[in-house]
């Protein structure tokens, strides 16, 4: 009976989000806080084995797979619950908090999930409930930006559907573990399109940017934690050891970094940042090995902290100030010197400086990579890293907080350090960035595989040491080429936001064409045939029946003062047409009889 | 605090700078006398200084492609899908 007493930490989450628009008053911000927890603390005592299994019509659904995978993904995830609850204390629209925990609960359903059909169900309560964290917004941009969220994330669930149902016609197994990778089957890469796209591989990645930089200031935190490393979680589970997942890695890595290059606004710099992190896990999972996977399952854990912690600081500023753009910030170190501080924590993180957070996950994939002897693919992540630091270490923190002062009036005097729920949840994720980066063995001791390697190697350090640094010299080499210029980049986004204009425009002059033929047709040509039949029609017979007559005695026929005219004329005036008229439609009427018997 | 350390640091851009470069040079010094480079993957890292040549090259590589790559046409003004 263990199955009854386990209880699913999503479950929590979703009860309290229910319960939540209820909580008023003094009790509201408490309860926020003790919800989160309360899931936190049923990860912590979590058994691992097989629980909350359902019988349903002929499959067994099973909710609660628990191993050493899915425990470290569900761990950090409940912990980034917590943080970003805290973060987000100041909202007082419950719903959006609510969004935020289901969204969340959705995610631990998927990663808990022992089944395709469970994992689908989890699949589509993360997108339409993370949706409501743009929404909340509430500007007209959001509005749209969220809607072609939603559009993308239905269009990659249905693609995922249709690999669950054919895998199962084809193998009678719903079960969700690692898939055949060698021999890909077309349901595995249906499969596979549905997770990549939740990890924003390219050219499946542009709902990402478009999406969190619309986002809510706690919105955004939540959602640069969740649906990327769920999906990553998904793809280890699923595909490790898939080779084409290596290069897309890789790819995905390098383009992030480029689109940083050109991007204005802060918020959407960091998303393209998630894209390039999320590379170095896909190609983690794509290298396949314990080594790799243990390194994507790090750096996943990692990018929870740093990426949210950077969210914070950068969303703190947006908060603050209302501004995200570099072109309308600057200088503002002596305003908000807390912020600027924990966004540079966050920013050495990602960065892979030695003693942060990054430094023991991310190089776990590049060690993995050169075992491996994919040279090609280390040596490209390595250069990705240098582009990480280069934006999100160097130049958000100088382009916020130093360089050219572009603030307003308004925005210099508004901008100060945020309040201090913000600044404790934003505290402690700088704290754990560094904690991971010290402590290596809290972190190694979770991962799926046992852990031998060792990060603080004299050449490692010297190592990183020396690209970093050396990256930040042709930062400063190079700062006038790197000033940010306002304006936006486009991205594949382009083809549903001005494909859609196509289409309206193809769409509205086909039916501009239809609708004017259809005119013609139907309103004009048919009601006037009908009309001449129905008026004209007994004259017309009895010109049939006349005109041998005519012709044989020899009258003039045609012409103005012809017999035919003359005819009409008297046909139109004389009591004979009533006459005429009901031969004529009892004619017709023997005709239709004819016709239907 | 934190504002001071900065305004300090600030008003002393030069000897700032200075220290910044002299630890650029003892990184690479140490790196072409005293690291042991057995743990090298390939052979290309046994050259002095290899790895600062990369960062420095991976950045001016990355500036000058992302660059050339938004001048292609990716970049344009803010109100392009308003239009």
């Amino acid at each position: 009976m263990i199955n009854n007493l386990w209880l699913h930490p999503g479950l929590i989450l979703l009860a309290g989000a229910l319960f939540l628009p209820l909580v008023k008053g003094r009790l509201f911000r408490p309860y926020l806080l003790l919800v989160p927890l309360l899931a936190f603390v049923t990860v912590l005592q979590m058994p691992q084995g097989v629980f909350g299994v359902f019988p349903f019509l002929e499959w067994d659904l099973t909710f609660g797979r628990v191993d050493r995978l899915s425990l470290v993904f569900a761990y950090i995830m409940t912990l980034m619950c917590i943080i970003g609850t805290l973060y987000g204390l100041h909202v007082d629209n419950p719903f959006e908090m609510a969004a935020a925990w289901i969204y969340v609960a959705g995610s631990l359903g998927v990663i808990f999930a022992g089944d395709f059909l469970v994992l689908f169900l989890f699949w589509e309560v993360m997108a339409f409930s993370s949706v409501f964290l743009v929404w909340f917004r509430d500007r007209p941009e959001s509005v749209w930006a969220g809607f072609r969220y939603l559009l993308v994330h239905a269009a990659g669930g249905l693609v995922l559907l249709a690999g669950i149902v054919l895998l199962y016609h084809a193998t009678g197994d719903l079960g969700f573990h690692q898939l055949d990778v060698t021999g890909p089957t077309f349901p595995v890469y249906l499969i596979l399109i549905g997770f990549i796209l939740n990890a924003a591989v390219p050219p499946l990645h542009a709902w990402l940017p478009d999406a969190y930089g619309e986002a809510t200031v706690s919105g955004a935190v939540f959602m640069c934690a969740f649906t990327t490393k769920t999906a990553v979680y998904a793809l280890a589970r699923g595909f490790a050891g898939m080779e084409i997942l290596i290069p897309l890695g890789v790819v995905m890595a390098l383009y992030g970094v480029v689109y940083a290059v050109l991007e204005n606004d802060a918020r959407r710099l960091l998303a393209y940042h998630i894209i390039s992190q999320v590379g170095y896990m896909v190609a983690g999972v794509g290298i396949g090995t314990e080594l790799a996977i243990n390194g994507a399952c790090a750096h996943a854990f990692a990018h929870i902290l740093y990426k949210g912690l950077l969210f914070m600081g950068v969303g703190s500023v947006l908060y603050m100030t209302g501004k995200s753009r570099f072109t309308d910030l600057g200088g503002l170190y002596s305003r908000m010197p807390r912020a600027f501080v924990f966004t540079l924590i966050g920013g050495l993180s990602i960065s892979a400086f030695p003693l942060f957070s990054g430094f023991v996950s991310k190089s776990m994939i590049v060690a993995a990579g050169f075992d491996d002897h994919l040279y090609w693919a280390a040596f490209l992540l390595t250069v990705a890293s240098a582009g990480t630091f280069l934006h999100t270490g160097l130049k958000v923190p100088y382009f916020i907080w130093f360089g050219k002062n572009n603030c307003s009036y308004q925005t210099w005097k508004k901008a100060e350090d945020p309040p201090m729920h913000m600044q404790l949840a934003m505290g402690i994720a700088a704290f754990l960035c560094i904690f991971i980066g010290v402590y290596t063995p809290y972190l190694y001791d979770m991962l799926p595989y046992a852990v031998a390697y060792d990060p603080y190697t004299a050449y490692h350090v010297t190592e990183s040491m020396q690209i970093l640094l050396f990256t930040a010299l042709g930062f400063f080499i190079f700062l006038k080429k790197l000033t940010p210029e306002p304006g936006i980049s486009l991205d594949m986004d382009w083809f549903y936001r001005m494909g859609g204009r196509v289409f309206k425009l193809g769409a509205q002059k086909g039916m501009d064409y239809l609708s004017s033929r259809a005119q013609q047709f139907l309103g004009e040509a048919l009601p006037r045939r009908l009309n001449r039949f129905s008026q004209s029609g007994p004259a017309r017979l009895s010109l049939l029946l006349i005109r041998p007559f005519w012709y044989l005695t020899g009258v003039t026929v045609k012409g103005t003062d012809g017999a035919e005219q003359r005819f009409t004329d008297n046909f139109n005036r004389s009591l004979f047409t009533i006459g005429s008229s009901a031969v004529f439609i009892l004619l017709m009427l023997m005709v239709l009889l004819f016709f239907i018997t | 605090m934190i504002v001071d350390l900065i305004e300090f640091l600030r008003h002393r851009l030069k000897r700032v700078i200075q220290v910044c470069c002299a630890i650029l040079a003892l990184l690479v010094g140490f790196d072409v006398l005293l690291l042991d480079k057995e743990k090298a993957h390939t052979a290309a890292e046994n050259m002095w200084g290899f790895w600062a040549l990369f960062g420095f090259v991976s950045c001016v590589v990355i500036i000058f492609v992302s660059k050339w790559f938004g001048k292609l046409g990716i970049t344009r003004r803010e109100d392009y899908y308003d239009q």
